[in-house]
């Protein structure tokens, strides 16, 4: 065994180890998987976005070449479980979800029946056989609208189309209002988008022959999918074995409960065969979650120096048709708790709406609800720069919470700790890495020649790794927060680290051996990472919430600080010297003072498992397992500035810089952690910019149902992202991490528009909403020319 | 999807093809690059019985520039990117073929596919107007020659019979001096234009001597912006004579609205490209 070349490994940007695999097509996904007499499944879905069943005729497809099974939703009632949300606010209204619709379809794309046959095309030639006879009912697509009397109604138990009603905030709002110089108001939207993953879900069920089931899925979350499946099909959690393999991108989309991932388990064990099932990119923007689609309506009640005494914001959070699994989360807790941002505003007066339309569902992408919430907290300040003709950075300085207010309660509310920052920090190198002043009077110079620049910055706060799990069960969120690792060292020292995170392109393969093996103090070659295999990884919630190192991390921290513990009694004992007497650093345990020959971690790791010199009582063995709960969450942060340039004739915007300094607490990688950043900057810009997903009003057709209409951005349409870290360790867990993941496309969405709005003030234009389109921002232009707008 | 089944030919020459489209116009469809005609089998939005495929057909294939220009229906835009002897006489052909698409479509795309989708957004037929090109076309009945600008009737629609196959472009040779750009905003998501604009323009001592501009993604087809190209014969490109031939280019098209962009901004995208277009040939 070598020893290590480099300590720490922390903070080194070392590779991805998983690039060669990915670089050179050798990750291995569910749709790569054939096995012998595998049957096909496909899914007819609705054309309509709300329809009466009146009948489904399957004559014609049982009898089509190839087919085993032909089956309507009325064939599987009863037979399993509907499909049922895991994150269940008190006090929400739940509708009933059937995994293939009985009578009633609620949105373009819901399962209405299904066919499996020897081949794929044979299950779609079948597909094409199947006769439903609809009656079609009103939809309502958008939230406005779904709220108002006399709208049409989803679900008998939901009166109004709203699922809950949730209220949160702290001072005294009214009050605030009365005392301010004014109050500012705006409305704004978060447009509805699609986690566009590279690789689209897929999933195989296999039955064993011994009675097993094995459910190959791109899981971000492989333990919940394994109690989900069983639970719902009513098939014993411990014959079920979820393997997630490679994953082509997540980002929220795949830690949800879909009715596919119920029905190849469920068919498979009816036609004892596996069964496949993979969904095109036409079903992907029709059947898997959504993102965002909230309409806000916010008032700023400030002082003419720009200081904000108090804020109201009522939030109306799309949901789609059913609640999915964490959706009553989203809007709620996710979205308003966070209204205030990076601020100080002790009056905050907030309430969310859960609403439910003939809509693909809505769940988590990137960031689930910050975004929604920082994009609240972020035009609203940039608003009272705005109107009251101050600069946007002297407005943040004025409110910003200050490095010894931390850990912060906004608003002294119940639940939102903010446990570390220094905002100011992120800010002043922000300001000089983009070079503010310069650019501002570039800006300036260039807007007297006919060119329209702009600056734009947003900062941003949230929180990650939600923990700890008693707190969970407050918000009904029905599963614990803590993360396991298990250490295991073999009798060569060779370090396998099995973790309940899942890695879908992160790189946890490198990240969690690099914190290992600091601990460990072996080279990060010794060191292997296992998992998304339930029968593997003993236990463990995934990844989602960028809580992959803050806790994953932290447990593989503790565990291997439990190795240490355990290998420095066997060493004390081999050395003949007391436990306290033995030091360990650069892989050798030694007895410092003395000449005593030190003793390397792989001649221990043999030890333990011979067994001769273990002191008394100790177990042989070098094999950890810890359930790491964190007592609480960590608050990443930064400050996120864009230069643009907008041509007025055509729209289009040029984005000439971006610059992102974030506080992510220890940076593991740099490399990986700008790459996270780099990552979600590019779907920040993509809300921002291109993305939407859009429905007809009437009709609740969905318009964007493919890439040739959904906009999602090329590498060309991106800037080159200057990103540099401030660390400020998080106080909530061992390593100091917080988490990066989601923190880019929180920043984006409102940096880029205020950037636009900037380029465009000369106009007068204070609005546009996102997305900043070329025909919407050139439709602004002539709406604010002709004086319309004003 | 997957598409519904299908017989596939491959044929070794124009006769073959010729002879099993004539057999059954409604149900057999050629095969060329592909580019539209999978998708949309995959989707099940057509499922032709019969797939020709020409790509086997050596006259269909190449670039000849001599004294006039042929390039056959078959040529790829990466062809026609990379070719040397066409940029040389019609720069405008590498600049065009480098805005469509990705490399991988350019690669399997080709200019008579194009050409005979007739997508009203679609890039070359700007470009086939604008240089006044004659559109070479086999049928049962032989041979015929069309020009351009008849060729595009409306929406996926052509002059083309169903038994028809679009053989090659034929471009004569371009005068001494005459100046080619092609001008497109493309739409975010298709890649497709909004507005693309082709100009090729020649002049003598200093007046317009020659001039056509082809319009694509704003109407219904591809079409001639003639009123504009009639203003600029026998004018100085100033900015006053390219404001005004920019402005009747915009108010001879009768443009579509849809959900991305409207007719109005799709109007002002015809005079803001036009115009840049203009300018640029100034700028030489």
């Amino acid at each position: 065994m070598t020893e290590p070349e480099t300590l720490p490994y922390i903070g080194q940007p070392l590779r991805r180890r998983e690039d060669l695999k990915f670089i050179t097509g050798r990750g291995r996904y569910v749709d790569d998987i054939a096995l012998p007499h595998m049957l096909h499944l496909t899914i007819l879905r609705s054309p309509h976005a709300h329809a009466l069943i009146k009948n489904v005729d399957l004559v014609a497809a049982r009898a089509a070449p190839g087919v085993r099974l032909a089956l309507s939703g009325a064939d599987l009632a009863g037979k399993i479980g509907s499909i049922k949300p895991n994150w269940i606010l008190p006090g929400t209204k739940v509708p009933d979800r059937p995994v293939v619709a009985v009578d009633r379809v609620r949105f373009v794309g819901e399962c209405v029946a299904l066919v499996v046959a020897e081949t794929r095309a044979l299950a779609n030639d079948a597909l094409g056989l199947i006769d439903v006879d609809f009656e079609t009912l009103p939809a309502v697509v958008d939230e406005t609208l779904a709220i108002k009397d006399g709208a049409p109604q989803l679900h008998d138990n939901i009166p109004n189309n709203v699922a809950t009603i949730y209220n949160v905030g702290g001072g005294d709002y009214q009050k605030a209002a009365r005392e301010a110089d004014r109050v500012i108001s705006l409305q704004i939207v978060n447009n509805r988008l699609i986690p566009t993953c590279m690789e689209t879900r897929a999933i195989v069920a296999e039955p064993n022959a011994d009675g097993t089931l094995t459910v190959y899925v791109p899981s971000q979350v492989p333990h919940m999918h394994r109690r989900w499946i069983a639970e719902t099909v009513g098939f014993p959690e411990h014959l079920l074995r979820v393997i997630a393999p490679d994953i082509g991108g997540g980002f929220g989309a795949k830690m949800h409960l879909y009715p596919e991932e119920l029905l190849c388990p469920y068919l498979a064990r009816l036609l004892a065969a596996p069964v496949k099932w993979w969904e095109t990119r036409s079903e992907s923007h029709q059947s898997t979650s959504h993102g965002r689609a909230h309409t806000e309506t916010i008032e700023m009640a400030v002082r003419n120096d720009g200081t904000v005494l108090g804020m109201s914001v009522e939030t109306l959070g799309n949901v789609g048709a059913y609640l999915s699994n964490m959706a009553s989360g989203g809007p709620t807790i996710n979205t308003v708790n966070f209204g205030t941002g990076t601020y100080k505003i002790a009056n905050y007066r907030a309430i969310s709406r859960v609403v439910l339309t003939n809509t693909v569902p809505v769940d988590a992408y990137r960031g689930y609800g910050r975004p929604e919430g920082a994009y609240i907290a972020e035009r609203a300040i940039d608003a009272v720069a705005r109107h009251l003709k101050l600069d946007p950075i002297e407005v943040r300085r004025r409110n910003f919470i200050a490095p010894a207010d931390f850990p912060y309660r906004p608003y002294n509310g119940p639940s939102t700790i903010y446990d570390s920052g220094n905002y100011e920090g992120c800010l002043e190198k922000a300001l000089a890495a983009f070079g503010y002043e310069a650019r501002c009077d570039e800006r300036d110079r260039l807007r007297t020649k006919g060119l329209y620049r702009g600056v734009g910055i947003a900062a941003y706060t949230h929180m990650c790794g939600m923990a700890p799990s008693r707190r969970l069960a407050l918000s009904g969120f029905d599963r614990g927060g803590w993360e396991s690792a298990r250490v295991s060292v073999d009798s060569s020292g060779r370090v396998t680290i099995y973790s309940g995170s899942m890695s879908q392109g992160h790189g946890h393969a490198t990240s969690l051996a690099q914190i290992a093996a600091d601990v460990l103090q072996v080279p990060i070659d010794n060191i292997d990472v296992v998992q998304g295999d339930t029968r593997q990884v003993q236990a463990g919630h995934g990844t989602f919430n960028s809580r992959s190192m803050a806790v994953g991390g932290s447990s593989v921290h503790v565990t291997s600080r439990r190795i240490v513990a355990k290998a420095t009694k066997i060493a004390a004992s081999m050395l003949e010297v007391g436990e306290r007497d033995v030091a360990y650093a650069a892989g050798q345990f030694s007895v410092p003072g003395t000449d005593i020959a030190p003793l390397s971690f792989s001649k221990v790791a043999r030890m333990a498992y011979v067994g001769h010199r273990l002191p008394d009582g100790l177990e042989p063995g070098l094999d950890e397992t810890t359930f790491y709960d964190p007592t609480g969450m960590g608050a990443p942060s930064g400050v996120h500035m864009a230069y643009v340039e907008v041509d007025p004739e055509t729209g289009i915007v040029d984005i000439l810089d971006y610059v992102a300094v974030d506080d992510v607490g220890t940076i593991i990688n740099p490399l990986l952690a700008s790459g996270q950043i780099h990552g979600g900057v590019v779907q920040g810009i993509a809300q921002a910019l291109y993305e939407e997903v859009s429905y007809d009003s009437e009709s609740g057709q969905l318009l964007t149902g493919s890439l040739l209409d959904y906009a999602v951005p090329r590498a060309e349409s991106v800037p080159f992202i200057r990103s540099s870290f401030q660390e400020t360790p998080s106080p909530t867990n061992p390593i100091g991490v917080k988490g990066i993941g989601e923190s880019g496309s929180i920043a984006a969405p409102p940096c880029m528009v205020h950037a636009v709005l900037d380029a465009l003030s000369p106009f007068g234009i204070t609005h546009v909403d996102m997305p900043l389109t070329p025909p919407r921002i050139w439709a602004a232009i002539q709406h604010a020319r002709t004086g319309a707008g004003q | 999807m997957t598409p519904a089944s299908f017989d596939y030919v491959r044929v070794a020459s124009l006769s073959d093809a010729i002879a099993l489209i004539a057999a059954d116009p409604d149900n057999a469809k050629l095969l060329a690059g592909g580019h539209t005609l999978i998708p949309t089998l995959k989707l099940r939005l057509a499922s032709p019985a019969l797939l020709v495929d020409i790509g086997g057909i050596a006259e269909m294939k190449g670039i000849e520039v001599g004294d006039n220009i042929r390039i056959g229906a078959l040529t790829t835009h990466a062809q026609l990117l990379a070719s040397a002897r066409l940029h040389e006489a019609l720069p405008i052909f590498r600049q065009a073929a480098s805005l469509i698409a990705d490399p991988q479509v350019r690669n399997r795309g080709t200019i008579g596919g194009s050409l005979a989708n007739a997508d009203p957004a679609a890039d070359w037929p700007a470009i086939v107007l604008a240089l006044n090109a004659e559109l070479e076309i086999v049928g049962p009945g032989g041979r015929r020659r069309m020009a351009a600008k008849d060729f595009f009737v409306d929406i996926m629609t052509t002059a083309l019979n169903a038994d028809d196959i679009l053989l090659a472009i034929h471009i004569a040779a371009p005068r001494p001096g005459t100046l080619s750009r092609y001008r497109k905003i493309h739409h975010p998501a298709s890649g497709y234009a909004v507005v693309g604009v082709a100009v090729a323009l020649s002049r003598q001592s200093g007046l317009v001597s020659h001039a056509e501009i082809g319009i694509t993604g704003a109407a219904s087809r591809a079409f001639t912006a003639e009123a504009a190209r009639d203003f600029l014969i026998g004018k100085s490109l100033s900015v006053e004579t390219i404001k005004q031939a920019a402005l009747l280019a915009s108010e001879e098209a009768e443009c579509l609205s849809d959900r991305y962009a409207s007719a109005d901004y799709r109007k002002h995208l015809i005079k803001t490209e036009l115009a840049r277009a203009l300018v640029s040939f100034e700028e030489v």
